[in-house]
């Protein structure tokens, strides 16, 4: 156990943490530089695109050191936005220390800050680690002063490198070893191992990322899941090593893997504490949630003969991914799809995005929505998340939203935009602390409805990066709650309609009523896009109709030429929903959810 | 469109004098390969002889087929008509250039069997002459259309172009009058349209205007077909009117019906029971080809059943006969939506199990077909 180090490594978003992986895992041999694929922890294209690591990966490093002392260090990857946040604590929680990464060239950023608090919450050895200082704009002195002013650290502790150059790797391996303490727990007592990731592998089914505590684990032991009491076999336990590697026993302090017999990651719970069935731990970790769906939208395909491919997909998509729910849905307009439910707006659109590039399903998504409880004037309650089944306004007696309490840490400086945006967001109740100078975190309650689909980015574009966000879910609150429905020449799009709050209304119509009017292309007659709310049209817009299309000769005998250009746009009508006559593009469903500013 | 529907022949004709400056169409300005070309075009339809027993259709187009010398166009004539036999109604059109013609030459059209003249006028007003790059002046043309109504075979076609930048209603009008006089069975009017690879289309491109705004030609159009709606004429096709139904032209018809038809020569195109067949744009390769093996195909589709529904709609939707409501998949949700939008907006009629487009139908006729597909 003392020659085990656990750690991971923490940045703001393309300060290098890919890169120094990389790195970290040649140094010590564990791949073939030849077969050697850059950054191949961060291998889906998604990721490389919006530069966030979604899947941790994790890997255990054999490093001997300058005295011989053969040395376990496994590194956890996190992820990093905050729909994940609580994927990254138990990651975090299963580490001793964290190399924050710094570059040099760019300086302390946003989320430097909040990745340190996040390991200081955990009580974390914190290593800074000023990279890429082989840029010609490095400047490593203003750096080190950041790291003493702004993140109170001591900069005499900053280590020096260049993960893409190869440079001070060696010491980032001795400060790991030195300053990062060995775990500490006990072999004799129950076994208590946490459940930080799982992931699934078409052979051996759901292959569960853990780190042991306390007891040992091997094959043929008999574990229990504290969770929900569920108890399994043992098949193999080993170490990730870019592939898995296979051993006898995992031992108190190791960090690896474990297949019994799970099928799918469904049956797996993040955060979860495994322990034997015959001598079970007294408490589980702590920390643990049971990470529910926040967010809900439907899928369609945008052809209906597309229905059983898109089933397909899903079905292979939530092999690896356990907060993905889904059930079957039907709409009168989209005809069959699924509803599902999402742990936040980042994992619908990732979700969205993969199941397109990776599955190519052409879908359409409902707007996200909430889930709503109504209380009837017969009494009864119902609780609904999909707009299209909301109650007659008639029979609701009254309406309740779910409501979370957000913590938004900021610099000082940001205070009055983030007010705004938090009061314009019908939140209450605000509070605020100092955690440091210079630094506010402002606490709201606010429905979680007006959170669900910019307030994030909108939060990011008005604090210039460097404000964070957390929330839970605290209850449910009495709302004036409306239905609201966007026709389109007198036919409703089911795609759009939405539960909102009544004083939210007219913005949200005018919103989708001016956003579809930029996205849907004019038509050879007028379209009429309206916003409509309790029977009365709150907003509306036009897009008139083009004259003229046609070219004057038909090419003589030269029909080819015509047809081709036809399939060509019969070709992107597939990407269009129709609605009615209308042909919606499948963008202008995505394009309505943006405010102005964000254009 | 039945296999044993009477087929058209269509010989391109790949020269003229000069290359006028919006012209899509293949052709080259050396005269040299004439006679190449023309004994090609033989050998290359006795190639044919099996896929078409009969025509009841014959179009001289290209190019200009009247700057073809009249013995050439005679042997031409003799080694066509021994190809297959001719209908004995057949309607048989020959291009020409006002400036091409003469008394002399026109009789000599007669006696080679052509029973209809396509004059290529494109307007009467010398500025716009010269800016289209014609090399007629309306003085050529006047004289030109006495002598086709005095020698010429009856049935008489002209061709016009308008909608190019700068072509008022006024100056288009002053053009249109003066043809009823002349009284022609047909007219086409095309509105100006600009092709890439044309000294026009790069002119665009650069930032030259050459057409008029999309709402001046609308108005054009509609200026057009209410003109020529007035004097009689029947608007048959976006681009074509005909004095009454049996002027329209027969051949160009086969194009927009997908019935059966032969092109020979350089650039040509054919059809036949679904299949698509085309020759190269080039005299040298057209010819070079058919004198090794006889055939000068270069390009060739089997339609299916979705691309015929799909030509069947963008063709019909051109035509003032419209398209039959069972080719529209009535029973589908989408068809009744659209149907109800083009009735509502005046672009189209419902009658006799057809939907038929309006003028206005007509100047968005090229994206009705979408409407009505998947």
């Amino acid at each position: 156990m003392s020659n085990i180090r656990n750690f991971s490594i923490i940045a703001h978003i393309d300060h290098g943490k890919s890169t120094l992986a990389d790195r970290l895992i040649q140094h010590t041999g564990l791949v073939d530089a030849r077969q050697f694929r850059d950054q191949i922890l961060d291998s889906m294209d998604l990721e490389r695109e919006r530069g966030i690591t979604i899947k941790s990966q994790t890997v255990t490093l054999p490093y001997i050191a300058a005295d011989g002392t053969h040395y376990e260090l496994n590194l956890i990857d996190t992820p990093g936005h905050v729909d994940f946040s609580y994927e990254v604590s138990r990651a975090l929680a299963s580490c001793e220390g964290v190399l924050l990464l710094i570059d040099a060239s760019q300086g302390v950023e946003a989320q430097t800050l909040a990745n340190m608090y996040l390991a200081m919450e955990h009580d974390l050895a914190i290593i800074p680690v000023i990279n890429k200082i082989d840029l010609p704009s490095a400047d490593i002195d203003r750096t080190r002063e950041q790291i003493d002013r702004e993140l109170g650290l001591d900069p005499d502790e900053a280590l020096l490198c260049s993960a893409k150059e190869g440079i001070g790797i060696d010491a980032v391996f001795d400060a790991v070893i030195a300053r990062i303490p060995p775990p500490r727990g006990s072999c004799t007592e129950p076994l208590s191992a946490l459940l930080f990731d799982a992931r699934y592998d078409p052979f051996r089914g759901a292959i569960i990322s853990c780190r042991v505590f306390d007891g040992t684990v091997k094959p043929g032991d008999i574990l229990r899941f504290m969770s929900n009491g569920h108890t399994h076999k043992v098949e193999e336990v080993g170490l990730f090593q870019i592939v898995r590697e296979p051993r006898k026993e995992l031992g108190t302090g190791s960090v690896g893997y474990i297949i019994c017999g799970l099928k799918t990651v469904a049956d797996t719970r993040v955060g979860d504490t495994i322990t034997h069935d015959q001598r079970p731990a007294a408490k589980p970790q702590p920390g643990f949630r049971d990470v529910k769906p926040v967010v809900f939208s439907s899928i369609y395909p945008i052809s209906s003969d597309e229905y059983s491919a898109l089933l397909d997909a899903l079905e292979k998509y939530k092999l690896n991914d356990a907060a993905l729910i889904y059930q079957k849905d039907s709409s009168a307009a989209l005809g069959q799809g699924f509803r599902c439910g999402f742990l936040g707006l980042l994992h619908l659109e990732i979700v969205q995005q993969r199941l397109e590039r990776e599955y190519q399903q052409a879908i359409i998504m409902t707007v996200p929505s909430v889930q709503y409880h109504f209380k009837l004037k017969d009494g009864t309650s119902v609780i609904v998340e999909n707009p299209l089944y909301a109650p007659d306004p008639t029979e609701i007696e009254s309406a309740e939203e779910p409501y979370i309490r957000a913590g938004i840490l900021i610099p000082e400086r940001y205070m009055g935009v983030v007010m705004n945006l938090c009061l314009e967001r019908r939140g209450t109740n605000p509070r605020t602390h100092y955690p440091t100078p210079g630094r506010i975190e402002l606490v709201f309650d606010m429905p979680l409805a007006e959170v669900i689909f910019d307030f994030y980015d909108r939060l990011k574009t008005i604090t210039q990066g460097y404000g964070s966000f957390d929330y839970e879910m605290i209850d449910y609150r009495q709302s004036e709650l409306v239905k609201l429905d966007i026709l389109v020449n007198g036919e409703r799009v089911d795609a759009l309609s939405l539960i909102v709050h009544r004083d939210r209304a007219r913005q949200w119509a005018v919103q989708v009523c001016d956003r579809l009017k930029e996205e849907i292309p004019r038509h050879q007659f007028k379209i009429a896009i309206q916003g409509a709310s309790g029977g009365k049209i709150i907003a509306r817009s036009t897009i008139s109709a083009f004259r003229k299309d046609v070219t004057a000769k038909c090419y003589g005998g030269d029909i080819t030429r015509k047809r081709k250009l036809l399939e060509k746009q019969k070709e992107g009508k597939k990407r269009m929903k129709m609605v009615g006559a209308v042909m919606i593009p499948q963008q202008a469903f995505v394009a309505v959810l943006k405010t102005k500013d964000e254009k | 469109m039945k296999s044993d529907s009477a087929a058209g022949l269509y010989v391109h004709v790949p020269f003229c004098k000069g290359k006028c400056p919006y012209c899509d169409f293949y052709s080259i300005t050396d005269p040299g390969a004439e006679r190449r070309w023309a004994r090609a075009l033989i050998r290359e339809g006795q190639g044919y002889r099996a896929d078409f027993s009969a025509f009841d259709s014959l179009y001289l187009g290209g190019g200009t087929p009247s700057v073809l010398p009249d013995d050439l166009l005679a042997e031409l004539l003799a080694g066509l008509d021994a190809l297959r036999p001719f209908a004995s109604e057949s309607e048989r059109t020959i291009e020409c250039n006002p400036n091409d013609l003469s008394p002399e030459r026109i009789e000599c059209y007669r006696s080679l069997g052509f029973n209809r003249i396509s004059l290529g006028i494109q307007s009467l007003d010398d500025t716009e002459l010269a800016f289209l790059g014609r090399r007629h002046r309306r003085s050529d043309t006047l004289r030109a259309l006495d002598w086709v109504r005095e020698r010429g075979p009856n049935n008489l076609g002209i061709d016009l172009i308008y909608g190019f930048a700068g072509h008022s209603i006024a100056r288009w009008r002053s053009t249109l009058e003066a043809v009823p006089r002349y009284q022609p069975q047909h007219l086409s009017c095309y509105q100006l349209t600009l092709a890439d690879r044309t000294p026009f289309g790069r002119a665009a491109a650069t930032g030259q205007p050459r057409l008029a705004t999309p709402e001046e030609q609308a108005d054009l159009f509609l200026f057009t077909a209410e003109f020529l709606g007035e004097r009689g004429f029947l608007h048959y096709e976006v681009s074509n009117f005909a004095r009454d139904s049996t002027y329209r032209c027969r051949h160009n018809l086969k194009y927009w019906s997908r019935a059966p038809y032969l092109g020979l020569g350089p650039a040509a195109h054919s059809h036949r029971d679904g299949v698509r067949w085309w020759n190269p744009a080039s005299v040298e390769a057209y010819c070079r080809a058919v004198e090794v093996t006889g055939s000068a195909a270069a390009g060739r589709e089997q339609l299916s059943s979705e691309q015929i529904r799909l030509e069947d709609l963008a063709l019909g939707f051109r035509t003032r006969e419209g398209v039959a409501l069972e080719q529209l998949d009535p029973g589908a949700p989408r068809t009744q939506a659209a149907i109800a939008e083009l009735l509502e907006a005046g672009l189209a009629t419902l009658a006799a199990g057809r939907l038929r487009p309006t003028t206005r139908g007509f100047l968005v006729a090229d994206g009705l077909s979408l409407l009505f597909v998947a």
